[in-house]
């Protein structure tokens, strides 16, 4: 069996205002390489939240989660930083651009920030990442001269800087239009099936869900569809 | 490479909001330009008064006190030196109030490393003639070069030249008080009288303004020659050793030392003089007190701008932290916006400071008490711009410190859910 990247055992995840309420109930989840997941369900299902203790930012919870083969618990806070910058990439419903910078410039702070490589070789995957999805010619521009759809693609082509593991999206078309959705979706599906990329898209979009390798249902907290 | 990053990251946020970062260095600026400003004036006007008393006071002065003696004969007395003795109505001695040996003691000081020069003084009570009236008045006998070189003489003789008081024989340089009544001009010859009764005629070669009226009013100036004719005394003779040091503060010290040693009296320039002391001090404490008050109301305006800052930029913060900045790189962003506010507006500051002072310095002062000053007073320290320039950096650290540590603590969950 290959190995998962992602994988966590039992996590459970309250809510403490203004009463303890149990988000999240006995998850258990494991994702492999080059697997293109969704996680669907209602709203308030805890489909996010999870998304959230996978990714490492929330780290209030029970459980165990490992990534990479790696136990995040009890690792600090700088620690973790270093894990999302270098292991997850992100893609949020809004596309979270810095306006003061350029395009460009966007998709390479994470790489600078990793500082792995020189500047001028961020800059080159940067480019070659834009050029993947199809807005190279837009790398000079600042991201508020850009339509929804061609930021959304800066903010994967960011997400992508680092090579990471895995990317994560929370609702990643939530925002965009049938055409640009269209646009994105397929973008991830040639990131998976092309570049070997494992995705982990939250999702309320039944249809996009269909089209992926797996979904992963999620109702009141619990996992309801059969482990893959 | 990462600090790289992070002063280009918060160069960025800077330049995003630069109206608002022009005001908050603004803020620095203006108070560091009042800053240095007052404290060069007032530390200016400081030395200036200071100087009044300092430059002609000698640090130390020795000189013989007309007092009883302190022990009397009968204390000296094997039979009764058990006993208290009392003795009523005791006279001073017929002690004379020269200094004797005094090429001896001058020897001696001259070949202490600590002494920076000494200047042999008589003082004489006499009269000045004008007609039938006699204005009482003190006339100093003064070694000419030496009371130039140690107590800036040259700068308080307002008209004449100084030097005539040394080549002239006979020769006198009034206080401008006792000039005015007397109705003298320079070349006159005018008639003094000495305690003792004896006449003597001099020239006028010189006018001499301390600033202080009440010695203008009775001081006037001789050489030491003229001084011992005018008392009917010796070549020998002197009634004052002043003694300027290498160092003020060891003046106190120092005189004992040498009251000790030579059996005369002396009295240091911090005993004579504490009242000036002290209101330098507080003027001094006073300037720093505006100046601080002023870097802490910028600081305050950092403070705002900062958080305003933080507030806009949340989704920014949340997206660096997403993607792999560290709550302590998020702090590092901000301290470096404000201490590149405050390292920016510092510098500016410093430099209008300077030229605010160098302003000051023009404007024309002129007042009859204070012959040598033309414009007010500044003193260039550049300990005050060291003073200015580091605080100016730490109130800005101080005002960075808080929005900055709030920014690092921003939980990017909450934001990005909150969308």
């Amino acid at each position: 069996m290959e190995k998962s990247i992602l994988e966590c055992i039992k996590i459970n995840k309250y809510f403490y205002d203004p009463v303890k309420i149990q988000v999240l109930k006995e998850v258990d989840i494991s994702i492999k390489k080059s697997e293109f997941v969704s996680i669907t369900g209602k709203s308030g299902c805890g489909k996010s939240t999870l998304l959230y203790i996978l990714s490492t930012m929330d780290t209030d919870y029970e459980g165990k989660l490992l990534i990479d083969g790696v136990e995040m618990k009890g690792k600090k806070e700088q620690e973790l930083a270093s894990v999302r910058n270098e292991k997850i990439g992100f893609v949020f419903q809004f596309h979270y651009l810095l306006n003061e910078f350029s395009v460009i410039k966007n998709v390479m702070l994470p790489g600078l920030k990793l500082a792995k490589l020189s500047e001028k070789e961020v800059e080159a995957n940067a480019y070659e990442k834009l050029k993947i999805l199809g807005i190279e010619s837009k790398a000079l521009k600042k991201p508020n001269q850009l339509s929804g759809g061609q930021k959304q693609r800066v903010a994967i082509a960011r997400a992508l800087i680092n090579n990471p593991i895995i990317i994560m999206g929370d609702e990643p078309t939530g925002n965009l239009d049938k055409k640009n959705s269209e646009i994105v979706f397929n973008i991830f599906k040639e990131l998976a099936e092309v570049y070997h990329q494992s995705l982990l898209i939250v999702t309320h979009d039944n249809e996009f869900a269909a089209r992926t390798h797996r979904i992963i249902e999620m109702e009141d907290g619990r996992v309801i569809t059969p482990k893959a | 490479m990462k600090f790289k990053l992070i002063a280009s990251v918060s160069k960025s946020l800077l330049l995003a909001r630069w109206k608002q970062t022009l005001v908050a260095a603004i803020g620095v600026t203006f108070s560091i330009t009042m800053f240095i400003g007052l404290l060069s004036f007032m530390s200016g006007l400081n030395d200036l008064l200071d100087g009044l008393v300092v430059n002609r006071t000698p640090h130390i002065r020795l000189y013989n006190e007309i007092l009883p003696s302190k022990k009397q004969p009968i204390d000296k007395s094997v039979d009764y030196n058990t006993s208290y003795n009392f003795i009523r109505s005791i006279k001073p001695k017929n002690k004379l109030l020269e200094i004797y040996n005094n090429a001896a003691v001058i020897k001696t000081l001259q070949s202490d490393n600590r002494v920076l020069g000494i200047a042999p003084k008589i003082i004489a009570q006499v009269f000045y003639n004008v007609g039938t009236i006699d204005l009482t008045g003190i006339i100093n006998g003064i070694d000419v070069e030496e009371e130039n070189r140690l107590f800036l003489f040259k700068d308080y003789v307002v008209e004449g030249n100084y030097i005539d008081l040394k080549n002239t024989p006979n020769s006198i340089v009034l206080g401008k008080g006792v000039a005015e009544k007397m109705l003298t001009n320079i070349g006159d010859i005018i008639q003094i009288t000495t305690s003792k009764g004896e006449r003597l005629q001099l020239k006028v070669v010189g006018f001499f303004q301390s600033g202080l009226q009440d010695i203008d009013k009775v001081q006037s100036y001789t050489s030491i020659a003229t001084a011992q004719k005018l008392l009917g005394e010796s070549n020998s003779y002197i009634t004052d050793i002043q003694i300027k040091l290498k160092d003020i503060v060891l003046a106190p010290a120092l005189a004992k030392e040498y009251a000790a040693l030579f059996e005369l009296d002396a009295i240091d320039i911090q005993t004579a003089n504490s009242q000036f002391e002290t209101g330098s001090s507080v003027r001094t404490l006073i300037s720093y007190a505006v100046g601080i008050t002023l870097l802490i109301v910028a600081g305050f305006g950092i403070y705002n701008i900062l958080n305003m800052m933080i507030y806009e930029k949340m989704d920014s913060i949340a997206i660096l932290k997403a993607t792999g900045f560290s709550g302590g790189d998020v702090n590092k962003i901000f301290i470096t916006i404000a201490l590149s506010i405050g390292i920016f507006g510092g510098l500016l500051g410093l430099i209008f400071g300077f030229g605010l002072s160098a302003l000051i310095d023009q404007i024309p002062f002129n007042t009859a008490a204070l012959p040598t000053v033309k414009t007010y007073p500044i003193n260039y320290n550049p300990k005050f711009y060291m003073v200015g320039g580091i605080f100016s950096i730490i109130t800005t650290y101080f005002a960075g410190y808080l929005p900055s540590r709030k920014a690092s603590k921003i939980d990017p969950v909450i934001i990005i859910r909150g969308k």
